[in-house]
């Protein structure tokens, strides 16, 4: 019994025409069968926010989404953040400087969890930071150098 | 992990949508914010026929208000947009208090009023929150709308009065009265997962400080929100006190409260949590409603 549907999507600029099936995640549908794989899938049910991708400039879970639903909506994941291949956007700089990631599998979701939440925020505390990132478990770092990533690219932004 | 095959619909009208129900009913799910339901579907708990997609409705996500005393939410109003609104914060407050404790911020970009409570999860936040405002509902079928009460609405877990033919559209909320003090306190074993005990307070005080109303609702203490009417009866026509509280709070936990247990908190640490929320949420409680 599948039920597919065509669907137009504009994911980090490029737009795409795809035939998906409806139960098909969004996640699956930017990994599998866009080959965008910097979206990492961890747990699936929402919890540990690895998938997190950026739908019309809000963070959400891209494994609680079907990829039906994001037919005519704009999308953003962590390949779409810098300029070009070769080149780090600000807030990855600071990531790489601040030791912000040991094995990197959260980490993509974390700056499409970061990106939209500095943009309304822009000097946020470390309250803040740590509420920002709540959503998104990482198993390696204790959390303590992804915030002073955020606070770094703070400083230099200001 | 991956959900079973089903119909889907995404409706571009009402109409529509009330018409795919009625034809459908109980074969149906509706797709709000799908915070809940999607991952139910990744783990086949649910494993729908047909779903329909909510959001191209944009007819019913707003926030108003009526009369200036009553505020109106659209059921795909998203959590975010609740959260954010500052009418909110300042008359409805003790929904402002709740909001942060709904999962995490990327789950508010999605999630949506009507989900929450149409979902009817015993360990969400939003029915507590409607039961202990004395919100409405309006559900709508293709054979017109209605109302139904908060007290009505709960019916246990995942259960409320909602018809299978029907969609829940609107919620009400009275805006909180003068001399009103709220609390919304919960427990969790990390910020955003699901409490192990929550307590939303309402309590209205006369001029000279005693209670003239009051409400408690437990969150995750029974099978659905628990309105505990007889120990906050107790508040009724007193003045805060230490002593008053305390049998407050040990009537609530020991008599009216039917926790259930679990994996990380047994019926009587479920309890102990509800007599020191209790306690908490009244002091916040009466402290607001004097400052106000």
């Amino acid at each position: 019994m599948s039920d597919n549907h065509s669907i137009n999507t504009t994911i980090n600029g490029e737009d795409y025409t795809s035939d998906v099936e409806a139960r098909m995640l969004l996640s699956d549908f930017i990994r599998h069968e866009l080959g965008l794989t910097g979206t990492h899938v961890g747990c699936e049910h929402g919890v540990c926010g690895a998938c997190t991708v950026i739908l019309n400039g809000r963070s959400v879970r891209s494994c609680l989404m079907f990829a039906v639903q994001a037919h005519g909506q704009q999308i953003t994941t962590v390949e779409g953040m810098s300029a070009s291949e070769n080149d780090l956007h600000p807030l990855q700089e600071s990531f790489r400087e601040a030791h912000g990631l040991q094995c990197g599998f959260c980490t993509p979701g974390i700056l499409m969890s970061l990106i939209p939440f500095l943009e309304e925020n822009p000097r946020p505390s470390e309250e803040e930071i740590r509420a920002a990132i709540s959503g998104n478990l990482c198993r390696c770092t204790g959390y303590q150098h992804i915030v002073a990533a955020v606070k770094l690219y703070v400083e230099r932004d200001s | 992990m991956k959900p079973a095959s089903f119909k889907y619909y995404a409706p571009e009208s009402l109409e529509e949508a009330l018409r795919l129900k009625a034809q459908y009913g109980d074969e149906a799910r509706i797709l709000a914010g799908g915070q809940s339901l999607i991952p139910a579907m990744n783990f086949r708990i649910m494993q729908p026929a047909v779903l329909l997609d909510l959001n191209l409705l944009a007819e019913l996500s707003y926030i108003s208000t009526k009369d200036g005393k009553v505020l109106q939410l659209g059921a795909m109003t998203r959590l975010n947009e609740v959260e954010g609104d500052v009418v909110i914060a300042d008359r409805v407050s003790l929904l402002h208090e709740a909001l942060p404790y709904i999962a995490h911020p990327q789950i508010r970009n999605r999630g949506t009023v009507g989900g929450n409570i149409a979902h009817a999860d015993p360990a969400a936040e939003l029915p507590v929150v409607a039961l202990a405002m004395d919100s409405r509902f309006r559900v709508q079928s293709t054979n017109g709308s209605h109302w139904i009460n908060s007290e009505d609405f709960f019916r246990g877990y995942f259960e409320t009065a909602i018809d299978s033919s029907e969609i829940l559209v609107e919620i009400e909320m009275p805006f909180l009265e003068p001399c009103t003090g709220w609390a919304f306190l919960e427990v969790s074993r990390r910020p955003g997962d699901y409490a192990m005990a929550g307590i939303a307070a309402v309590i209205t005080l006369d001029s000279n400080h005693i209670c003239r109303k009051a409400r408690l609702v437990y969150l995750n203490l029974s099978d659905a929100p628990l309105d505990a009417k007889q120990s906050a009866d107790l508040l009724v026509g007193e003045m805060q006190s230490n002593e008053l509280i305390m049998e407050v709070a040990i009537k609530a936990s020991e008599e009216e409260i039917m926790p259930m247990g679990s994996l990380h908190a047994t019926v009587n640490y479920q309890r102990h949590l509800a007599r020191i929320l209790t306690k908490r949420a009244l002091k916040l409680a009466f402290g607001r409603a004097k400052q106000t």
